[in-house]
């Protein structure tokens, strides 16, 4: 292995080859990641950086060389720890990843975001029979995780096994954790889930979930869940104040500060120098 | 039992033990194993106690449920020592005359008796031919041990390793398990020292080692019998292995679908615990280890590592990417080492008898002996353990007593449902990990499945994926919609929709499942389907171009008809046929209304002269 010691940071670098170009990497970076810094695009449907790399949809699929053989692995998750050529491109990664492709349009016909995603990759059809049932869920995990692991809820969770694999709220009712803070919908790639704010309340259909709004204390409009707003005050009282409020009011309100803040600034430094 | 303090103290009380058993020479054995028990062994222990008690003979006497020895299509055995004259299929009503005949007036039951094929009865077990072509290290005591009493393993030489080991260092261990070319009987057959080793070197205080006995091959039970039989050779090896690797805590996850060798495992554990060969200061050397049994829900696919570790830590047991050995960061991110069952029980085996010796059996890359559990059809169905390198050919007829009712054998399936048909030609195969894994299937854990001329491949293949596709997790797309998507390809093509394009979009679609899938259940998933396209390709083409099922099995695609020559017109098939589809005056050849038929096969099955045709 050739490694490069940069004397500033004491950082031991691997260098790799990814499509025919070089790049030096930290130990443990992902495939994915150094692509990225060469700028070279690996799609992916179930990695999101604000999560752990999952390896599901395994459309990130390159073709990796070590020690002279030739393996094909997830970029999202796989470590760089010594010398390894990429490709990303090579016949039989894209071969797999159209496979793929038309393995998730059987699932999900009628996704435009897989439709699209297949057409980049050269599928417009697929060989296999339909399976899906109208959901455009292709089972990423992503939502799960996000909620999970980013908010802290867990108000939701992959149920049964296998092609009977399913996200849902426990025992499919209206979720009583949920706080509609619509991360879920965030993340999804494929857009199976929808948030909406309908006359007071936010409708989160896919969890048959529905928050009351709660009213800005300044303007009095609905802006946000009251469940949202508690989550992240929980134990924060000096955000209470600021989460209270809407976004607007609360760019207005924090304009006004910065503005009288300027203002009295400024007629201090009149009177200690004489000029503004 | 008396906690054993020292390795001397454990040497004096195995010999107390030895005298001891020697002086009661005479004693009977009642296989005791689930398979027995399911055909009433309990009752025979019982009718076999109360019979000796009757006779006056219940001080001299013991009768000890064992563990099965293997031919547990002959169950329930018995076997009464000295002599080791065999009974099968004994029934409590048995225990009368084998009282009264074999033990008081030294006779034998004749009625008993195993008789081969030739109508020669067979005294001795170990004449049996089931057990003359084995080689059986792992399964030695199998039928000699009661396995709710330690003492009897102690007698038998059990925990000599242990105090062998403890002598050495754990480098040397290491080094005799390495030596000795012990690979993982689970089916990844990775090099069991350089395993330890990595687990060893690997940094951290805390580290673990773990028993996999999520046995789930359908058709496959050699754990489960390892464990019911002869629970304290599963755990010395745990507590040596512990000893070498410098972990402190084991665990076994067994099936919950596995009560009986749960029951005996928890038992041998608590004697072991009372008797100090588990807990703290183990024989006075100041080793520490102690083992905790974890029950598995029943998924298959917690016997892949991360999956088991991830459920044993309580979360839901899915595998994860192993780009890090689990040797390395494994339960709760500790250095790991997880075996299988039966590599386990060969730890004691090549510590007692040297790596040399061990190394000598098998093939230069297969060391040791593996059991296979032989089903399917087959005459002898039951456990048979070889040296590696034994051919098929060898197990199906010398030991498995070759096919019942004459028939021809068509393939046999190895390595469980992710491996692959081995077709005729093929039976002269020496079985091991490599040789296996060449022909397109593999070693597994050690099912095999036995298959004669009615089965239908193409139906095999799809029983096999329809398996997988319920047992994977879901987690990753290529296995939970790939598996899904050839199942219903297979499923188009028994029932007679099958597409000139759906062999290769098959072998695509597998190939990309075996390239893409995250764990190793996706990864061999389609091993079935691909191997029997490669050996039995004339099937599926028969099916998809022909519309016709070779074997008869695929009810869309045959016919029964009545052979008009053969038929006397006796009536019994019109009588069961549940669609009244059949008619015929009486005494005149019968005919079958194709539009009634549902193809259930009851005419042919109930025909006497063979006049029901299939095409």
């Amino acid at each position: 292995m050739r490694t490069i010691w940069y004397e500033e940071t004491l950082i031991a670098m691997i260098r790799i080859e990814i499509d025919g170009q070089a790049v030096d990497v930290e130990r443990d970076t992902t495939i994915l990641q150094a692509a990225r810094q060469l700028a070279i695009d690996i799609p992916a449907l179930c990695h999101h950086a604000a999560v752990k790399p999952y390896s599901a949809c395994r459309i990130c699929t390159v073709e990796v060389i070590r020690r002279g053989r030739s393996q094909l692995t997830a970029s999202c998750s796989y470590p760089i720890r010594e010398e390894i050529q990429v490709l990303t491109n090579s016949e039989r990664v894209i071969h797999a990843r159209r496979v793929l492709m038309e393995l998730l349009l059987a699932q999900c016909p009628e996704s435009k975001d897989i439709r699209d995603l297949a057409h980049r990759l050269g599928v417009e059809n697929t060989r296999f029979r339909t399976r899906g049932e109208g959901s455009n869920c292709i089972l990423c995990g992503l939502c799960v995780r996000v909620c999970r692991d980013v908010i802290g809820v867990s108000a939701i969770s992959f149920v049964n096994r296998g092609w009977k694999r399913e996200v849902k709220t426990p025992f499919d009712a209206p979720s009583e954790v949920c706080i509609a803070c619509r991360a879920c919908a965030h993340v999804c790639p494929t857009g199976a889930i929808q948030a909406e704010d309908i006359s007071g309340n936010r409708m989160l259909s896919f969890w048959q979930t529905s928050r009351e709004l709660q009213a800005c204390a300044s303007c009095g409009r609905p802006f946000a869940p009251g469940a949202e707003v508690q989550h992240l005050t929980r134990g924060r009282d000096d955000l209470r104040e600021s989460l209270g409020i809407c976004p607007q009011c609360r760019r207005t309100e924090t304009g006004g500060r910065l503005e009288r803040w300027t203002t009295s600034a400024q007629s201090r430094a009149i009177k200690d120098h004489g000029t503004p | 039992m008396k906690k054993i303090r020292t390795i001397a103290e454990l040497g004096t009380l195995r010999a107390a033990l030895e005298r001891e058993r020697e002086s009661a020479k005479v004693w009977i054995s009642v296989s005791n194993e689930t398979c027995a028990r399911a055909n009433g062994s309990d009752k025979v222990i019982a009718a076999l106690d109360e019979e000796l008690r009757k006779q006056g003979l219940a001080d001299q006497v013991r009768v000890k449920g064992t563990g099965c020895s293997g031919f547990c299509d002959r169950n329930p055995m018995v076997v009464v020592f000295p002599k080791e004259i065999a009974y099968q299929r004994v029934s409590p009503d048995d225990a009368a005359e084998i009282v009264g005949k074999t033990l008081i007036k030294g006779q034998v039951v004749e009625r008993l008796l195993h008789h081969d094929g030739k109508g020669h009865a067979v005294q001795h077990e170990a004449d049996l031919p089931f057990y003359r072509y084995q080689k059986r290290l792992v399964l030695r005591n199998h039928g000699r041990l009661d396995p709710t009493d330690i003492t009897d393993y102690l007698a038998s030489g059990g925990y000599t390793a242990l105090s062998q080991a403890l002598t050495m260092s754990s480098e040397q261990v290491i080094e005799e398990i390495s030596r000795s070319g012990l690979r993982g009987r689970g089916g990844g057959g990775f090099l069991t020292g350089r395993k330890w080793k990595s687990c060893r070197e690997a940094h951290g205080e805390t580290k673990y080692v773990i028993c996999n006995a999520d046995e789930g091959d359908p058709g496959a039970y050699m754990d489960r019998s390892v464990l019911e039989g002869n629970p304290h050779s599963v755990i010395e090896g745990m507590i040596i292995g512990a000893y070498a690797i410098g972990a402190r805590m084991g665990y076994v996850y067994v099936r919950a679908e596995y009560p009986l060798a749960v029951t005996n495992l928890v038992i041998a554990l608590q004697q072991a615990r009372d008797c100090g060969l588990l807990g703290e200061n183990i024989l006075g050397t100041g080793f520490n280890f102690d083992i905790r049994v974890n029950r598995g829900g029943g998924a298959f696919v917690c016997g892949e590592s991360t999956a088991l570790m991830a459920s044993l830590e309580g979360r839901v047991g899915e595998p994860e990417v192993k780009h890090i050995h689990t040797a390395e960061s494994g339960l709760w991110e500790k250095p790991t080492n997880l075996n299988n069952v039966e590599t386990w029980a060969n730890v004691p085996v090549i510590i007692n008898k040297g790596a040399d010796w061990f190394a000598s059996i098998g093939t230069e890359k297969s060391k040791g002996t593996k059991i296979f559990s032989l089903v399917g059809k087959i005459n002898n169905t039951g456990l048979v353990e070889v040296p590696m390198g034994t051919p098929l050919r060898e197990i199906i007829y010398d030991i498995g007593g070759g096919i019942p009712h004459g028939k021809k054998f068509k393939a046999i399936q190895t390595g469980g449902p992710s491996g692959g048909c081995v077709p005729e030609e093929l039976l002269d195969l020496p079985v091991d990990f490599d040789r296996l894994t060449e022909v397109g299937s593999m070693m597994g854990s050690g099912g095999m499945i036995v298959m004669d001329e009615g089965t239908c491949m193409v139906d095999v293949a799809k029983y096999f994926t329809g398996f997988l596709q319920d047992e994977s997790c879901g987690k990753c797309v290529p296995c939970r919609e790939g598996t899904a998507q050839m199942r219903q390809i297979l499923s188009d093509i028994c029932e007679g929709r099958g597409r000139p394009e759906d062999i290769d979009l098959l072998e695509e679609l597998g190939h990309v499942v075996q390239d893409t899938s995250l764990c190793a259940l996706g990864g061999t998933a389609a091993n079935p389907m691909l191997s029997t396209l490669r050996h039995f390709r004339d099937e599926y083409e028969a099916h998809i171009f022909d519309h016709r099922c070779p074997a008869g099995v695929c009810t869309a695609l045959i016919r029964y008809t009545i052979d008009v020559e053969k038929c006397n017109g006796c009536g019994v098939c019109a009588k069961q046929c549940p669609q009244n589809g059949v008619s015929g005056e009486k005494k005149q050849p019968h005919s079958i209304d194709q539009h009634l038929c549902i193809r259930c096969g009851i005419c042919r099955e109930v025909c006497r002269f063979e006049a029901i045709l299939v095409n």
